[in-house]
């Protein structure tokens, strides 16, 4: 077993807590988090990937529980262990796209899978050397899902990968992160309420507020 | 990819902030470099060319122009002595040695300075070629002069009357360089010296030809010491030694500049100068207090420099800080990415503190290189002769301390921001998009 949550909750200031449905993942899965906008979906992302702490139960990872770890601990860990592809890619716009890639090995202490390699898989072998500025939206979001595969991660979590990008890109991009993270072995969770993204992966869990 | 390569790549990604930053901070220290360079070297200099001198006796007028003319050479003379005054003087008990200085002439705005050897063994100069005057009309021109105006041994010229450029020529007698001085870095470098009689005799001449009005300007030529025209009185003189010690023989009533004096003992600081004030139709003037009293005054100046110096660093150091901290905002971001991707903490405080290091570094080392650079323009634009002597690539050990200055306004700057970064709250940075 690769993940494994027991009940989760998660109370923001000021609201009445929320209760997740456990987890249970292996290596080469994958899981859809399904539900409402505000129903919780990115903070129980936030849970796995150990960006926030649980009010109640706990996240084992690759046999680690999250909440034993010290912060410092956690963040290498989650370095090490986990990919994250955001909402936006985020990138660090003072950097071309090679070294948004190069940051990951080197704040993770790990060592990194051929970068030139990812980045031609990906479709954008040729802007390597670009600034991100340049890039286009759907070129963006797939440097950022480089970026979470650049170390090869146990675990890749994608918060809502495709609510910016048209059919054609969303539906690249969802191949990616499934034949990706499979070829590396890696465990993928998607949070989304996008239909485009359901027909790809039959696996979910719906989180309710 | 490492923190250094990170926080110089976000310094690029901006060039006119980080540029303007880096340039205000650049003159602020390039403001203080000259400064030290300045005071440094001027009071170095100074004291330098004063070393040996106890005491200095000239005409009435300020004391501190006395000083400046007969010592730095910088100044109008306060006007002439008669020489039997100061040979009543040099006999004084108290007094262990005294130079006698006739001044008031130049050469191409270099002061020709009329004395005997004992000048040269004040300032211990060395010869790079030829030897002392020994002759009337034989000179030693200083390492500077010699190099501005291609002088060597044997070349001729003539002498103007005044102590700056441009004021009529004494066309009645060439000079002759016997001797070229090694460049000793002090005021002798940019001297002619010469014998009191090539002085004295420079002027008689003028005055004689005048009266006698055969002066066209033509006549110099002819006017050569061996040619038969010369006027009947005193052209055997021209090749009689002159006296290298002490006070020069004549037989008319003479005039003397100013005197160096040296005095035998500690009591003759506090006899001499009474004495001489109040007994004399001269008055004495001790350099190191004129030079304490001129440093005093520019003090003034210095202060109000150091003070803008201040404030554009302080304003600099603002300008850092605002331009870290406004681009936290959109950094907020990045530094959340960052710890996403397994940065720490520390390391994201590293990562903001770098970046305000290495901004002031730059700005230490652009303003140490401005400073200097000022510097050699100011000397190279300069016909002060007091200026000009400034070496502008020396390094102080001083200049160590702006670099320090420097780091600790970039560190000043950029602790709020750097732990404002550190306080990053990931997921809440992550997920407010």
């Amino acid at each position: 077993m690769l993940l494994q949550t027991s009940s989760l909750s998660f109370s923001h200031p000021g609201q009445s807590p929320i209760q997740f449905p456990d987890i249970h993942l292996n290596s080469g899965d994958s899981l859809l988090i399904l539900g409402k906008s505000g129903s919780g979906k990115t903070t129980l992302l936030n849970l796995l990937s150990g960006l926030l702490r649980p009010l109640t139960g706990e996240v084992i990872l690759d046999g680690k529980s999250l909440s034993k770890l010290s912060s410092h601990e956690l963040d290498e860990f989650r370095g090490k262990k986990i990919g994250i592809v955001f909402q936006k890619p985020h990138l660090i716009s003072a950097l071309n796209v090679k070294e948004n890639l190069q940051l990951v090995p080197y704040f993770s202490k790990e060592k990194a899978q051929n970068l030139d390699q990812l980045l031609i898989d990906l479709g954008i072998g040729g802007k390597a050397k670009s600034s991100v500025l340049t890039l286009s939206e759907g070129e963006a979001q797939r440097v950022s899902i480089a970026r979470a595969l650049a170390v090869s991660p146990k675990l890749i979590l994608a918060d809502e990968p495709t609510s910016s990008l048209d059919d054609e890109h969303a539906e690249k991009v969802i191949q990616l992160l499934k034949s990706q993270s499979e070829k590396i072995g890696a465990a993928l969770v998607i949070v989304t309420h996008d239909q485009r993204v359901k027909n790809h992966i039959s696996n979910f869990i719906e989180v309710k507020a | 990819m490492n923190l250094f390569k990170i926080s110089w790549k976000y310094l690029t990604f901006r060039p006119l902030s980080t540029g303007l930053n880096v340039f205000l901070l650049a003159l602020g220290l390039a403001i203080i470099t000259v400064l030290l360079l300045i005071q440094d070297q001027l009071e170095k200099k100074m004291n330098q060319d004063a070393a040996g001198i106890d005491m200095v006796v000239g005409a009435k007028g300020s004391p501190l122009q006395l000083i400046l003319s007969s010592v730095y050479h910088v100044d109008f003379p306060t006007g002439n002595i008669p020489i039997d005054e100061a040979k009543k003087l040099s006999r004084n008990r108290l007094v262990k040695n005294v130079i006698p200085l006739a001044l008031g002439d130049n050469y191409q705005g270099f002061r020709i300075v009329g004395t005997n050897h004992d000048y040269l063994e004040l300032y211990q100069v060395d010869f790079s070629s030829g030897k002392a005057w020994e002759l009337p009309f034989e000179v030693v021109v200083g390492a500077e002069v010699a190099k501005k105006l291609q002088l060597k041994v044997g070349d001729e010229f003539l002498g103007s009357h005044g102590i700056s450029m441009g004021s009529h020529d004494h066309d009645q007698h060439n000079f002759v360089v016997s001797g070229v001085l090694a460049p000793k870095g002090n005021v002798v470098d940019r001297l002619v010296l010469t014998s009191f009689e090539s002085v004295w005799y420079t002027h008689d001449e003028g005055e004689e030809i005048a009266t006698e009005d055969e002066s066209s300007p033509d006549s110099l030529t002819v006017l050569r010491s061996d040619l038969a025209s010369e006027p009947s009185e005193g052209h055997d003189q021209f090749h009689q030694k002159v006296k290298t010690k002490g006070f020069p023989e004549s037989d008319q009533p003479r005039e003397v500049t100013t005197l160096l004096l040296q005095f035998r003992n500690p009591m003759a600081a506090v006899q001499l100068p009474r004495m001489i004030n109040s007994g004399t139709s001269m008055q004495a003037a001790s350099p190191s207090f004129e030079i304490s009293r001129l440093f005093e005054l520019l003090g003034v100046g210095v202060s109000l420099l150091q003070g803008i110096a201040v404030i554009l660093i302080v304003v600099a150091g603002l300008g850092i800080f605002i331009a870290l901290f406004n681009s936290l905002k959109e950094r907020k971001y990045d530094l959340a990415i960052l710890r996403a991707l397994g940065a720490s903490r520390m390391q994201l405080l590293i990562l903001v503190f770098l970046e305000g290091i290495l901004l002031t570094s730059f700005g230490a080392i652009l303003g140490m290189g401005l400073g200097h650079g000022f510097l050699a323009l100011l000397v190279s634009q300069s016909d002060q002769m007091m200026v000009s002597s400034i070496q502008p690539w020396i390094f102080l050990n001083q200049e160590l301390w702006i670099l320090v200055y420097a780091l600790v306004v970039g560190v000043l700057a950029s602790v709020i921001p750097a732990w404002s970064a550190y306080q990053t709250s990931i997921a809440r940075q992550l997920t407010k998009a």
